[in-house]
């Protein structure tokens, strides 16, 4: 690793004071960032970690929207969620044990990670991605991979999800990474569906508009039966062939839909 | 450099670190406390595994001067105040749970976790559990065993796989 100072703030206004120095990064769980500094692929001068900052952890619940801080781990959301069973399954299920008690949502959007889970969530949920500057949907935030609608130094505060009729998760892990090698997130809101994926383009999370549709009709697997998806776009890597992938996209939605309703 | 200050196994250490230094280096080089062990030093394997707050967390992916301030607990204090093994290290060794012994470590802590959380877990809640936990050696099945048998559950009926 290149050298660095680490600071930690207590409140959201000096980590936005200490962001905007030069060359200073956020630093949430580090289960991401930490592997990317090792790799020198990042050369930060001061790391500004969020963890100490105890207005953006936490999970709380109001009327129909569930609101995440953007430094809760994993592990937080997981155990505290159960307003929003599909969100806490799919926290409860990323990486491991270890990995959920530092790595935290904020971090995980903030990233965006072709193959990550939170983003299909909160796509798929039509979530509203708060920071210290703005308020910004879900639709516009996600932009290709690993870019996001966050400008420089811009800290996700929290994150607040309208709870669904009913919703699942279905993730085809990758065994070794254990992210996703291809997961479908189905949101089933009185006004519509939303099906978020991931793990699977080559532009990032995105919301499959046909079986939204079709599933807006007739909420049951069998209405996604005619539909095709196609692997040109897909990622195409050893873990698995762009067919492969746009194969998976309508499996796991079949199963994210039967799981959910 | 910072000064970090925070609590290892009972004992309050003061230390000047670099920005960059891990939680297993912290350990291993400055306090000499190297029954943590660095396996892949990428975060996958969980030789690693120490408990800050309380909290199963890898040694390797966390820096020093984040656990300024938390109680670090590491393999060494899983002994018995005597010196003797504790529970889940006794049920290692008596149910044959290590070979080479690398992961051993992590195991260890990584069950220690579980137990707290859930202190009679089932066989497919410790596999589960152990997911970020990486063994080269045995097969798994006798860790697990051992874990069953530290949390006070009969392990007579469970075949060697
Ligand atoms: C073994 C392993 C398995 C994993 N498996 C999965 C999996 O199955 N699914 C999955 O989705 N993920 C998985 N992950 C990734 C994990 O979820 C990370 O925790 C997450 O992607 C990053 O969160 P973090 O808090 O650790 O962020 P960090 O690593 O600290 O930071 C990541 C990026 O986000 C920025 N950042 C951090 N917090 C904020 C914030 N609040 N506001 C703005 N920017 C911020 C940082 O500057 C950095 O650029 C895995 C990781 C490991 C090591
Ligand atoms: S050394 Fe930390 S996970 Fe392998
Ligand atoms: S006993 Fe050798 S790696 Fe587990």
């Amino acid at each position: 690793m290149y050298s660095f100072e680490v600071e930690r703030p207590t409140s959201v206004a000096d980590a936005a004071a200490a962001l905007g120095k030069d060359e200073a990064q956020a630093l949430g769980g580090g289960q991401t960032l930490i592997p990317t500094l090792k790799q020198r692929l990042a050369s930060p001068s001061v790391l500004v970690s969020l963890a100490g900052i105890a207005d953006i952890k936490g999970v709380s619940v109001d009327g129909g929207t569930v609101t995440i801080g953007g430094g809760t781990t994993h592990g937080v959301v997981a155990a505290e969620a159960g307003a929003y069973p599909a969100l806490a399954a799919l926290a409860g299920n990323i990486g491991d044990p270890a990995v959920r008690n530092r790595g935290t949502i904020g971090g995980s959007l903030a990233n965006n990670d072709p193959s990550a889970c939170y983003p299909s969530a909160a796509l798929a949920s039509g979530a509203t991605i708060v920071t210290n500057s703005r308020e910004i949907a879900a639709d516009d935030y996600f932009q290709g991979l690993f870019e996001t609608a966050l400008e420089e130094g811009e800290i996700v505060i929290s994150v607040k999800f309208p709870i669904p009729e009913a919703a699942s998760y279905q993730k085809f892990e990758q065994p070794a990474s254990r992210f996703a090698l291809v997961g479908v997130y189905v949101a089933k809101f009185a006004d519509g569906v939303r099906v978020a994926v991931t793990g699977a383009s080559e532009g990032g999370v995105y919301r499959w508009s046909e079986a939204e549709a079709a599933l807006s009709g007739n909420f049951s697997a069998d209405a996604l039966d005619g539909l095709t998806v196609s692997g040109d776009d897909m990622i195409s890597d050893l873990h698995g062939s762009g067919d492969y992938r746009a194969h998976l996209v309508k499996v796991m939605t079949k199963r994210a839909v039967a799981a959910a309703s | 450099m910072t000064e970090v200050t925070m609590v290892v196994n009972g004992k309050s250490v003061t230390k000047s670190v670099k920005g960059n230094t891990l939680m297993t280096e912290f350990l291993r080089d400055e306090l000499r406390l190297t029954g943590t062990h660095v396996g892949c030093d990428t975060s996958q394997c969980g030789a690693c595994v120490i408990h800050v707050n309380g909290e199963a967390v890898k040694g390797c992916t966390m820096f020093a001067a984040e656990a300024s301030g938390a109680e670090v607990k590491t393999i060494e204090s899983m002994e018995n105040p005597d010196g003797s093994l504790g529970v889940i290290q006794q049920a290692f060794q008596d149910h044959h749970g290590l070979q080479c012994g690398f992961c051993t470590p992590g195991m260890v802590m990584s069950a220690s976790a579980l137990l707290k959380d859930n202190p009679k877990p089932s066989e497919a809640e410790i596999r589960d559990y152990l997911e970020g936990n990486i063994c080269r050696c045995t097969g798994y099945h006798n860790i697990v065993k051992a874990i069953m048998a530290a949390s006070g559950q009969d392990v007579s009926n469970i075949a060697a796989e």
